[in-house]
């Protein structure tokens, strides 16, 4: 049985303009111990869906699933005191702004030893060795001293391995790493991110990795799941997702990537993630693909060799394509 | 720390001289002088008059007359009233336990209600509670404290409800020592039955009726302070880690949300010196603010003059307590330090 196991998770929000689908049939499956990997665009729905599993929405958020369980547990059904010893134990998340997401008015110590005491109970010197010791597992230097530092004291990447250090405070049996680099400078992203891949190894522990960086995704991952406006497009392990990509979207994403580009520029996706009042008909992809037909702009595509499209590309041939007949890989 | 408040009292010199330059000036724009009031219905001759004004010292030039007064208050002498012969400093230390006590009273009786209330509004926005505590919020902050007085002594000093008394700090039959001079502590202590109780629903009124502003300008602060902290990626992190609710909102976001509402709160301060005039003038409230008005309506210039600057150094006090408040509650003040 898998840890976790999202069926058709829809997000909507309640807008002056009606409701706005954010999330939208999304299926996840995640067993112990794995790294699945979430790419997309912001404003694909990467967050929302895991914000939705945690419980962290705003109360226009409607979420609706068929079934959402972790471990076995509905979390749909379950009482909110219920569903709260779960989260920020079993399940933690980290965010993407290490410098606002940490309380400014509390020292380090006290924002760790919060989740020890919520869940673990034991006393207050246990609280503080405890504390110490997961503040030198993600590798702050001088632990004792830094636990009465304040977070405007510390550095962003600081900040982001305390925030770490929170949420595996409890030995969560699955963490989520919602961009959890993107605010950090590139020498400190490739730390953070060697530090979860290395606590996700030793730990047995799950890990979804949010992220818009596929060069991230290709080192890490085990399986990657591509989101476009809320949809998931395309569901695959991550070699053959770099080697074939079937969905016309993450075709163009990879095409994107500085090293991978042939020519002198690097080529860019037209258009941009349509927002709740310009969402086409038919595929939603649709306005910025370069293989759209009629059918496209028609029909909503179906799950088609693990990619929601009506033409899946295979070797860079969209296959049944009109205009690209008898192009067989 | 000492640097910090070496500045701050550094900065209270200019706005000591300029009270003092306004409460001298503004008294004496007033028609009608201390000799002629003092002579009473009768009237005076002009000769008397010139003698008398001789004899109080204001017949001298106007700037003489500043000047001697600064050098004074200077070396700690606020003069003597020109009614009661009595040190001003005295008669308004005297005074001043009730109208602390009243405003002390007032303002648990706003921080205890509008704090609560705008986390609650804040936390259930758009809620029916929301729109109407606002509502209400704008009604209590526009409202006449005078008429807002009068209505509440219609509904419940008199016939058929009577439940509070109307005026002065304690029924005229109590009579012992007051130590502390407040009245709430002092009845206790004098272990008269029932004394504690007469104090205690004399306060009622006038604590609400001064306390109605604060209450709305308190809740109305929380709210838009807890909305605007509510959204911030701690808030989330703190749900993230499975915190309750209440431990949530009423620890990481409070904590933040604070600091406006802190200083709001010191701000009032002087509003509620300045609302306890009329609050203790139709109250029979044996205060400074009453004492104040009776010094006006007496041209004491001495009383008025002494008054305004006590209570102005004591605003001034306030505002430095509340921005060493700042530092206790958010660390990143305290550093910058």
């Amino acid at each position: 049985m898998s840890l976790l196991e999202i069926r058709n998770l829809s997000v909507d929000f309640q807008t002056a303009h009606g409701l706005f689908r954010a999330v939208d049939s999304v299926d996840l499956d995640i067993a112990k111990g794995e790294l699945v990997a979430i790419v997309g665009e912001s404003g694909s729905g990467k967050s929302v869906s895991m914000l939705a599993l945690m419980g962290l929405l705003p109360w226009t958020a409607k979420v609706t699933a068929d079934c959402l369980a972790f471990d076995g547990r509905d979390l749909l059904t379950m009482a909110p005191r219920e569903r709260r010893k779960i989260i920020g134990k079993d399940m933690a998340m980290i965010f993407q702004e290490p410098m606002t997401s940490l309380n400014p008015c509390f020292t380090v110590g006290f924002q760790i030893t919060e989740s020890l005491k919520t869940h673990l109970g034991g006393s207050r010197a246990e609280h503080r060795r405890r504390a110490i010791e997961l503040l030198e597992l993600v590798g702050i230097p001088a632990p004792e001293t830094r636990l009465s530092a304040f977070p405007h004291q510390m550095s962003g990447g600081m900040n982001q391995r305390v925030m770490i250090a929170i949420a595996i405070a409890c030995n969560p049996r699955l963490l989520i790493a919602d961009e959890p680099t993107t605010a950090l400078d590139v020498t400190i992203q490739a730390q953070i991110l060697e530090l979860l891949v290395e606590l996700q190894r030793e730990r047995d522990m799950a890990l979804v990795l949010i992220t818009h960086d596929l060069g991230v995704v290709a080192e890490t991952a085990e399986r990657v799941t591509v989101q476009y406006a809320g949809q998931q497009v395309e569901k695959q392990p991550v070699e053959s997702l770099f080697d074939d990509p079937h969905h016309p979207y993450t075709a163009a994403l990879l095409a994107a990537l500085p090293e991978r580009a042939t020519s002198k520029r690097l080529p860019s996706i037209a258009g941009v993630v349509p927002g709740q009042l310009d969402r086409p008909g038919g595929c939603l992809f649709n306005p910025r693909c370069g293989f759209a037909t009629e059918r496209c702009r028609q029909e909503v595509p179906v799950l088609n060799r693990g990619a929601l499209c009506h033409y899946p590309l295979s070797r860079g041939v969209p296959q049944g394509h009109p205009e690209h007949q008898g192009e067989d890989a | 720390m000492l640097r910090f408040l070496i500045t701050k009292f550094a900065q209270m010199i200019p706005t000591f001289f300029g009270i003092t330059v306004l409460s001298f000036a503004f008294i004496r724009l007033l028609p009608g002088d201390p000799a002629t009031l003092l002579a009473g219905e009768r009237g005076v001759t002009p000769e008397r008059h010139a003698e008398l004004m001789a004899l109080l010292g204001f017949d001298k030039p106007i700037w003489q007359q500043y000047l001697l007064y600064v050098a004074d208050v200077l070396q700690g002498d606020l003069g003597n009233s020109l009614v009661t012969r009595q040190p001003v400093l005295e008669e308004f230390f005297t005074l001043f336990p009730a109208t602390l006590e009243l405003s002390i009273c007032a303002m648990i009786f706003a921080t205890v209600l509008g704090l609560p209330a705008g986390i609650i509004a804040a936390v259930k926005r758009g809620s029916w509670f929301d729109h109407t505590l606002m509502g209400s919020a704008l009604t209590g902050y526009s409202m006449p404290i005078f008429w807002w007085a009068l209505i509440l002594i219609i509904l419940f000093s008199t016939p058929p409800l009577s439940w509070t008394p109307v005026s002065g700090r304690i029924d005229i039959l109590y009579f012992f020592d007051q130590p502390t001079g407040f009245m709430l502590i002092d009845s206790l202590l004098s272990g008269e039955k029932g004394a504690f109780w007469s104090a205690l629903s004399h306060l009622v009124l006038p604590t609400i009726v001064l306390g109605t502003i604060p209450l709305a300008v308190i809740a109305r602060q929380t709210r838009s302070a807890m909305l605007e902290v509510l959204s911030e990626d701690y808030v989330r992190t703190a749900r993230a880690k499975g915190l309750a609710p209440s431990r949530v909102i009423g620890l990481h976001a409070l904590r933040n949300a604070l600091i406006p509402v802190i200083t709001v709160i010191g701000l009032l301060v002087g509003t509620l010196l300045g609302g306890a005039i009329l609050t203790e003038t139709i109250f029979a409230w044996p205060g400074i603010g009453k004492w104040m008005v009776d010094s006006i309506s007496r041209r004491d210039y001495p009383s008025v003059q002494g008054g305004l600057l006590l209570i102005a150094g004591i605003v001034m006090i306030v505002n430095i307590t509340v921005e060493l408040l700042y530092g206790l509650i958010n660390p990143r003040i305290r550093y910058r330090r």
